[in-house]
């Protein structure tokens, strides 16, 4: 198959359609709104849906309600919008439906900055909408991954009748790589006649469907999370993705690093290697459910001495690998968060320091 | 002899949770009632409302959805554009569509979507025990204007007829009420009105019901219905304020 050279934010409006998903609802936010741009003339050519909403709010809910009829949505934002949209998105983990949303990260807190971050793993995967939820997260690290994790998004919703988020950053949002449209991650959509609000006459049936989150029974409250948690608990058994860089040998000091970050830290691990010297990597795919696991059974590597997270944020993603660490090995943090992108010898920088301990 | 009246299909068994006196019982059956008569409960998608309303799901025998608090416009937005052929309507209070959910309710209409939103105006905020709503009037008594309103600081009660016919996107904009028959017959001739728009794919409908809340205005019913013909009425006047011919 030919490969096209695609703009990151292009890239994913067009893997949405190729993965059948005729439905875009989105608000103009820096760096990531060229989706819309693409998608506004993109959508009447596939008789699909675009629609500019009035904020972010409005879209979060736009997207609830076409999901509720079982139709495949996607919406697109960066941090200050996904903010405005977390209500939404308890409301539709709430509600078990499946629907896509896309975060290319900027500077934050507050209005920040509009350059790439990695600010809101904090926010996608402990919560950034109220209760008991979680979203399946995964972060790619460049246009190729984005557009493989946007197709593979919504069969994955469907899975699992819950959001999926896809955390890019303003840096493959803007940037342009050759993209191959896989054939082989278009999934046809589930049946949805069992619990969506697309009519009666629709499913044939003489029952309605309700599609709602609010329990107020207490022990159906109870049950109805169960449910979700049982979902979670599949997840972690069933979708844990990440990449092992330089694991084979005997490498002094493990880093765990995601998205464009992983890919400036393989460039300093290549230099590194080039001067003797070995250095590990984990990078997440999926930044919920988090691979524990590969972290700890790659930081007990007798050759390590210490693992660093390194990441474009005050450091979120350093305490997940904390907890897979268990204390076996000191955790460290590296990261930059006004939108600077650390540089391969600053990675090195702070990998020879620890190793210098 | 053959049955000559009886409850609506459109209308659940399940017994009501709302007040002595509260308006919502005949707004539900006057849905109800059109929704029977125009044949299209297999096809409608109806929306919640935060507030009184919320169960309103269980009173209903259509596909309904839940929404949050004054988001209903914008997820029967979501609905509309992506199954144009369902019917869609949200049911929704003042606090819901004129205070929270004032953003979603304009544009919305603004863009002209074509669902219809039934719009229960009894000026308080009822679920929540009482308070003022952007509808509340001067001097009105609420659990958060004790005092009575105060429009130096709390500004004038929201006329939403108004408000939305201002927008230039055609639409169906008419205001009743549930206060006495003669009332409920005009009521319900505007809600299947708006439904026949939204069924011949016109326009955007909205119909704003105003109701009364004897709980929390502190009144018996029939005290409230008089408080309301008295107060409201010349305020929020009955009538048409908009159609799509005239545009």
């Amino acid at each position: 198959m030919a490969k096209i050279l695609m703009k990151g934010n292009e890239a994913i409006g067009e893997a949405a359609i190729r993965a059948g998903c005729l439905n875009y609802f989105a608000y103009p936010i820096t760096p990531q709104t060229e989706v819309a741009e693409y998608m506004a003339k993109r959508m009447p050519e596939v008789n699909g849906v675009f629609v500019q909403g009035e904020s972010e709010v409005a879209v979060g809910y736009m997207i609830f309600g076409a999901a509720a009829c079982g139709e495949r949505v996607m919406t697109t934002s960066s941090s200050p919008g996904v903010s405005l949209m977390s209500e939404a998105i308890s409301y539709i983990a709430g509600a078990r439906c499946p629907a896509v949303f896309v975060n290319i990260m900027r500077g934050g807190p507050g209005l920040g900055g509009i350059l790439p971050s990695q600010g809101d793993y904090f926010q996608s995967t402990k919560g950034g909408g109220h209760g008991d939820y979680k979203l399946l997260v995964m972060a790619p690290d460049g246009v190729q991954e984005i557009v493989e994790m946007v197709m593979m998004a919504f069969p994955l919703a469907e899975k699992y009748r819950n959001p999926v988020m896809i955390v890019g950053d303003g840096l493959i949002g803007q940037m342009m790589e050759p993209v191959e449209f896989p054939d082989n991650l278009t999934v046809k959509p589930t049946n949805k006649d069992t619990w969506a609000t697309n009519g009666m006459d629709t499913r044939n049936s003489k029952e309605r469907n309700i599609v709602k989150s609010l329990y107020l029974d207490p022990d159906e409250l109870n049950n109805h999370n169960l449910t979700l948690k049982a979902q979670y608990e599949r997840m972690k058994k069933e979708e844990i993705r990440y990449e092992a860089y330089n694991t084979d040998g005997d490498y002094k000091v493990l880093i765990v690093s995601y998205g464009t970050m992983s890919r400036v830290c393989k460039t300093a691990i290549d230099n590194m290697k080039t001067q003797g010297i070995e250095i590990g990597m984990i990078r997440p795919k999926t930044l919920f459910p988090f691979p524990l696991e590969a972290i700890r059974d790659a930081a007990v590597k007798l050759s390590c001495k210490a693992v660093i997270s390194i990441e474009m944020s005050m450091g979120q993603m350093v305490e997940d690998v904390e907890r897979a660490v268990l204390g076996q090995r000191p955790v460290s943090w590296y990261g930059q968060c006004g939108g600077n992108v650390p540089s391969p010898d600053e990675v090195a920088d702070q990998v020879m320091a620890l190793i210098k301990k | 002899m053959g049955k000559t009246f009886s409850k609506p299909e459109a209308l659940s068994d399940a017994y009501t949770h709302y007040c002595p006196g509260c308006t919502h019982g005949i707004a539900h059956r006057l849905v109800a009632e059109v929704m029977d008569e125009l044949g299209i409960r297999g096809r409608t998608v109806g929306i919640a409302p935060v507030g009184c309303a919320v169960l309103a799901y269980n009173y209903f025998t259509c596909d309904f959805q839940e929404a949050a608090h004054g988001r209903a416009p914008a997820m029967a937005t979501g609905i509309k554009r992506v199954r144009p052929d369902l019917i869609v309507f949200t049911y929704q209070g003042d606090g819901d569509l004129a205070s929270i959910g004032m953003g979603e309710i304009v544009h919305a209409a603004n863009r002209g979507e074509k669902f219809t939103t039934i719009f229960i105006n009894n000026a308080v905020y009822g679920m929540t025990g009482g308070q003022m709503a952007p509808t509340t009037m001067p001097g009105q008594r609420t659990t958060t204007s004790p005092m009575g309103r105060d429009v130096t600081t709390t500004g004038m009660p929201i006329k939403m007829c108004e408000l939305l016919s201002t927008l230039e996107t055609p639409g169906y904009i008419e205001r009743q009420t549930l206060l006495n028959p003669k009332y409920i017959k005009k009521a319900k001739k505007a809600l299947k009105r708006a439904f026949e728009y939204q069924i011949a794919g016109t326009c955007y409908s909205f119909v704003e019901l105003v109701s009364i809340c004897p709980t929390n205005w502190g009144r018996t019913p029939l005290e409230s219905l008089q408080w309301a013909e008295k107060t409201l009425l010349p305020y929020y006047k009955l009538g048409e304020f908009k159609i799509p011919e005239e545009q």
